[in-house]
């Protein structure tokens, strides 16, 4: 049985901890909206979005290999189009729920959580070094793990491999995790 | 129809993604994030948890389930965008520019999404389809969690919340990303 850690709130998000803890309410309501995204109905829910976005990602080319390169290269307006216009459309939506005080669905006010500066000397130095390690796999993968999903399901079939070598990754990580700063 | 076919232009993809962010908030108070899932997918692995590394050992159900589903529905998506909303003899439309430099590195064919002679199963016998494939996939799922995040993560919802931790990730991966094109790639394929 794997034993399960403490929810952590938001005043001190203890380290191993973070990317797990995805609930932006106010901390008295972090439990209830984690409960709640796990009703079937709402996983019904994830899975549709999840679906939409995945067409969206492969009608707009994100999945492309040929389109990273040439992003890497900047030599086409496309992929700067879409990040850019996707920052924008979120910032955008972002600035109307704070402003109207917005709630989720089922009533929890919505608190969005600051990523954390890391505790390294140097400041931001897992963004850093994080930050740069993705991209090496990025241009070489030409995908990220959202397009990765998405190119499998197209039925690229040698892209399991590289979801295999992604949790490879990610487990290594974790194992090196207390010598990388952060 | 039509026009459903062909690729979409990025200022419908740019907002749909973006559009991504608020659904997630508002509908369950959740964050935009599809990198963890490869944490989550780790967590779920059956095996004792005396041998995993304690970054693993967590509740994942009940912290990344909605998450996986979402993750999930990406690879459904997928299959629908490919398979029933595109042509799959169709060749992906670069710029000029892009093409010459790929055919200098040995790339002519466009035909799908990837250069095919690089993503597929006997390429991965290959050092660059290796290197590539499983070196590529392996420093994607290290970064991501070093960094924190990824593309969707720190690109999109961190930027969006103009955070700078955030736009530090983008920088790094912008170099990174820079570093294998414009040095790694030709050194190799060239």
């Amino acid at each position: 049985m794997i034993p399960d850690i403490d929810i952590p709130t938001y005043q001190s998000t203890p380290p191993p901890a973070e990317c797990i803890d995805t609930e932006q309410v106010v901390p008295e309501f972090r439990a209830r909206a984690l409960a709640e995204g796990n009703e079937p109905l709402a996983l019904v829910v994830y899975g549709i979005l999840g679906a939409l976005l995945g067409v969206v990602f492969t009608k707009g080319e994100v999945i492309s290999w040929f389109r990273i390169y040439e992003m890497f290269r900047f030599e086409s307006f496309h992929m700067y189009g879409i990040i850019g216009s996707a920052v924008a459309t979120a910032a955008l939506s972002i600035w109307l729920i704070r402003k109207f005080n917005l709630t989720t669905l089922h009533g929890e006010p919505i608190r969005l959580s600051p990523k954390d500066w890391g505790m390294s000397r140097v400041p931001a130095a897992r963004y850093w070094m994080g930050g740069i390690t993705f991209g090496f796999g990025w241009a070489l993968l030409g995908a990220c793990p959202g397009p990765l999903l998405a190119l499998i399901g197209g039925g690229v079939s040698v892209m399991i491999a590289a979801l295999v070598a992604a949790l490879g990754g990610t487990w290594t990580y974790a194992l090196l995790r207390d010598r990388l700063p952060h | 129809m039509e026009l459903l076919l062909q690729p979409w232009p990025w200022y419908v993809v740019g907002p749909l993604i973006g559009l991504v962010v608020p659904a997630l908030l508002v509908f369950g108070g959740k964050v935009f994030g599809l990198s963890a899932n490869l944490r989550h997918a780790c967590a779920a692995l059956p095996m004792p948890s005396g041998r995993k590394p304690r970054f693993l050992l967590y509740d994942w159900r009940s912290m990344g389930l909605w998450n996986l589903t979402f993750f999930v529905g990406i690879a459904a998506g997928g299959f629908v965008g490919m398979r029933l909303l595109s042509d799959p003899g169709a060749s992906t439309i670069v710029s000029p520019a892009t093409v010459a430099a790929l055919s200098d590195l040995g790339i002519t064919s466009f035909v799908g999404l990837i250069p095919v002679q690089f993503f597929s199963w006997s390429a991965l016998a290959t050092p660059v389809g290796a290197l590539m494939v499983l070196g590529g996939g392996f420093l994607v799922g290290f970064g991501a969690r070093w960094a924190g995040g990824c593309t969707s993560g720190h690109a999109i919802s961190g930027l969006a919340d103009l955070q700078i931790p955030s736009l530090i990730a983008v920088i790094g991966f912008f170099i990174g990303g820079l570093l294998v094109t414009h040095l790694l790639l030709p050194a190799l394929l060239g």
